[in-house]
C-alpha cells in the first residue's frame, strides 16, 4: 500500500534528513517507526501526506506515485490519510466539536451526517462529554485524543501519528496505543513513530528503527 | 451532489456573514468608507440623469422652426411637407399658416392692437418640427440641410442653450466615470487590505486545512465571499445615501417649484441602473479580496 523506493531527503541547508530508504507497508498493517531525536521520523511520515516531498526516490500510495503529485491533487491524498501532528495542530479558536467537524468541512460531507460522525469519533476517544469545551482547558492527554478524534473522523484508509505519546505518562500512552491498535483491527494501516521504546518493548508488530535518516536492519 | 455543492456555498456563505458580525464596528466602518465611496460618483451620475430627463421635458427635445419664404405657394408648402415627411431624423411636425400665426399673436400678445391695423399679414408659413434626436451635432446638420431647401427662408434653432446643455451633461458623465474609476481602485484597495488582515489573522486554521486536504479554492472560497458580501453592502449603502440626499433636495425643489407651478422633483436610479450600481459594487470587493487572496494565500504553507 505504501511503498519508498530509493528515497531521499535533503533539505536546503544540505543535510540529508532521509538517506536512500526503501520501505513496503501492506493495506491494514500497523507499524512502528523509531529512533532518537532527530533520526528523521517527521519526515518519514510528512512524505507520506506529501507535506514534504522527497529529493530523490519515489514514494507510491495504492499504487499513485505521490512524489510527482500536481499541487491540486495533494488535498485529495490528504483527506485518505488521518494525521495526527507532534505539535498537534489544534485551534484554539474553536471548540473541541469544531475542531473535529473540520476534516468533515473540507472534505464537503452531507451537513446532516456530520453531526453524529463527530460524535461518533469524540465517543472513540472519550471526549464526547467535552464537545462544548475550547481546546485551551484541556490538559495533555485530552489534547492527544482530540487530535485522534480529528485524524478519523473522516474515516482514513491510512492513520498515520507522530510521537502520540509525548509527554504522557505510561499508563496513559498505553491508553492511546490501544486506541490505534483498535483502528487497526477494523482494517486501519496504521504507522506510529515514536521514540519511546519502553512502550514497544511487547509488542507484535513491525518496528522500523531509524537511524540518522537510514534504516537499521 | 447538486445539493451537497449548494448546502457547502450556502453554509460558506453563512459562515462569512457570522465573520462580518464578528467584527460589527470594523465591518460598519470600513462598508460606511466604501458606501460613501460609491455614493459620489453614482450621486452625480443620478444627477446628470435626471437633467438630461428635465431637458428633454422642457421641450429641449428640441423643435426647430422652418419659415418659408414670403411669397411661398401651396406648392411650396406641399414640397416642403413631403421633404420632411421623408426625412428619418424628423419625429414629427406640424403646418402653421401664415394666418393662423397671426391670429395666435393677435390673441396672445399685447400687440394685438397694432397687429389688427396692418393691411397684410407681415408673417411667414412656418413648420414647426420635432427631432427624433437629441444630438447637437445632428441638428446642426439637419438644420443646413433644410437651410438649403429652395422655399426655405430661414432656420430657427436655438441651439446655444441645448449645446451647453449637453455639454454640461457629457461633462457631468465624464466626472462621474472618472471618480467610478479612480474610487473603484480605492474600494479594490481597501478590500485587498481587509482581507490580507483576515488572513493574518485565519493564518492557523489555514495552514491546519492545508495539512488535512483542503483544497485552494476551499480556503479561497469564505474570503471571495466575505469580499463580496462587503461590495454589496456598500453598494446598497451608496444606494441608501443618494436616496437620502435625492430626498433633502427634493424638498427644496418642492418649494421652489411650486412657485413656478411646475413639476420638479428628481428620481433615483432606474430600476437597471441600480442592480448594476450593487453587481458592480459586488463585483468589486469580490476582485479585492480575489487579489488580496491570490497575492497572500502562497505565502501560508504548511511546514
Ligand atoms: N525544514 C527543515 N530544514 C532543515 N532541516 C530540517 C528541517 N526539518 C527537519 N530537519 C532536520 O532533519 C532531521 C530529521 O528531523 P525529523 O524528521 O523532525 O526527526 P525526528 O522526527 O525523528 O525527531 C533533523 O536533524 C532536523 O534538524
Ligand atoms: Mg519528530
Amino acid at each position: 500500500m505504501i511503498q519508498f523506493k530509493h528515497v531521499s531527503k535533503r533539505f536546503p541547508d544540505g543535510y540529508f534528513a532521509l538517506n536512500n530508504i526503501d520501505l513496503n507497508i501492506a493495506a491494514g498493517e500497523m507499524v512502528y517507526v523509531t529512533g532518537h531525536s532527530g533520526a528523521g521520523k517527521s519526515t518519514l511520515l510528512k512524505l507520506i501526506a506529501a507535506i514534504e516531498r522527497p529529493t530523490a526516490g519515489s514514494i507510491s500510495i495504492s499504487g499513485q506515485n505521490i512524489a510527482q503529485l500536481k499541487p491540486g491533487i495533494v488535498p485529495f491524498l490528504r483527506r485518505k490519510i488521518g494525521f495526527v501532528f507532534q505539535d498537534h495542530k489544534l485551534l484554539f479558536d474553536r471548540n473541541v466539536f469544531d475542531n473535529v467537524l473540520l476534516p468533515l468541512q473540507i472534505s464537503g460531507f452531507d451537513n446532516r451526517v456530520v453531526a453524529s460522525r463527530v460524535r461518533a469519533a469524540l465517543d472513540k476517544v472519550g471526549l464526547l462529554k467535552k464537545e462544548k469545551v475550547m481546546p485551551i482547558t484541556l490538559s495533555g492527554g485530552e489534547r492527544q485524543r482530540l487530535c485522534i478524534a480529528r485524524a478519523v473522523v473522516h474515516r482514513p484508509s491510512i492513520l498515520i501519528a507522530d510521537e502520540p505519546t509525548g509527554n504522557l505518562d505510561i499508563a496513559y500512552a498505553r491508553d492511546i496505543m490501544a486506541m490505534f491498535y483498535a483502528f487497526h483491527q477494523v482494517g486501519v494501516t496504521v504507522l506510529i513513530a515514536t521514540h519511546d521504546v519502553a512502550l514497544l518493548e511487547d509488542t507484535r508488530h513491525r518496528i522500523l528503527s531509524l537511524q540518522q535518516g537510514k534504516l537499521a536492519a | 451532489m447538486i445539493k451537497a455543492w449548494f448546502g457547502q456555498h450556502l453554509f460558506v456563505l453563512f459562515q462569512s456573514l457570522k465573520r462580518l458580525m464578528s467584527a460589527p464596528v470594523t465591518s460598519l466602518l470600513s462598508i460606511l468608507v466604501m458606501g460613501i465611496a460609491f455614493s459620489l460618483p453614482a450621486g452625480i451620475y443620478t444627477l446628470m440623469e435626471n437633467l438630461h430627463a428635465f431637458s428633454g421635458q422642457t421641450g429641449t427635445t428640441p423643435q426647430m422652426s422652418l419659415f418659408l419664404k414670403q411669397n411661398s405657394n401651396q406648392l411650396d408648402i406641399d414640397k416642403v411637407r413631403q421633404l420632411l415627411e421623408a426625412n428619418e431624423q424628423v419625429l414629427r411636425f406640424e403646418f402653421v399658416s401664415k394666418d393662423k400665426a397671426l391670429r395666435q399673436i393677435q390673441q396672445n400678445s399685447g400687440l394685438s392692437d397694432v397687429m389688427r391695423s396692418m393691411t397684410h399679414n407681415p408673417l411667414p408659413d412656418a413648420f414647426t418640427v420635432d427631432m427624433r434626436d437629441t444630438n447637437v451635432e445632428v441638428f446642426d446638420q439637419l438644420r443646413e440641410t433644410m437651410q438649403a431647401w429652395p422655399e426655405v427662408e430661414y432656420v430657427q434653432f436655438d441651439s446655444a442653450w441645448t449645446k451647453r446643455l449637453n455639454a454640461l451633461l457629457t461633462f457631468g458623465r465624464v466626472i462621474a466615470l472618472l471618480l467610478f474609476a479612480l474610487l473603484s481602485v480605492a474600494i479594490v484597495a481597501v478590500m485587498f487590505n481587509t482581507i490580507r488582515l483576515q488572513i493574518l489573522t485565519k493564518q492557523d486554521e489555514i495552514e491546519v486545512s492545508k495539512l488535512i486536504g483542503a483544497t485552494d479554492s476551499f480556503i479561497r472560497r469564505p474570503f471571495l465571499y466575505f469580499g463580496a458580501i462587503q461590495g454589496l453592502a456598500s453598494g446598497v449603502t451608496a444606494w441608501l445615501i443618494i436616496a437620502l440626499a435625492l430626498q433633502m433636495m427634493n424638498d427644496e425643489l418642492r418649494a421652489l417649484a411650486s412657485l413656478y407651478s411646475m413639476d420638479l422633483h428628481l428620481k433615483h436610479l432606474s430600476n437597471a441602473d441600480s442592480i448594476s450600481l450593487l453587481l458592480f459594487a459586488t463585483w468589486l470587493g469580490w476582485l479585492g479580496a480575489r487579489i488580496s487572496v491570490a497575492s497572500h494565500l502562497w505565502q501560508i504553507e504548511p511546514k
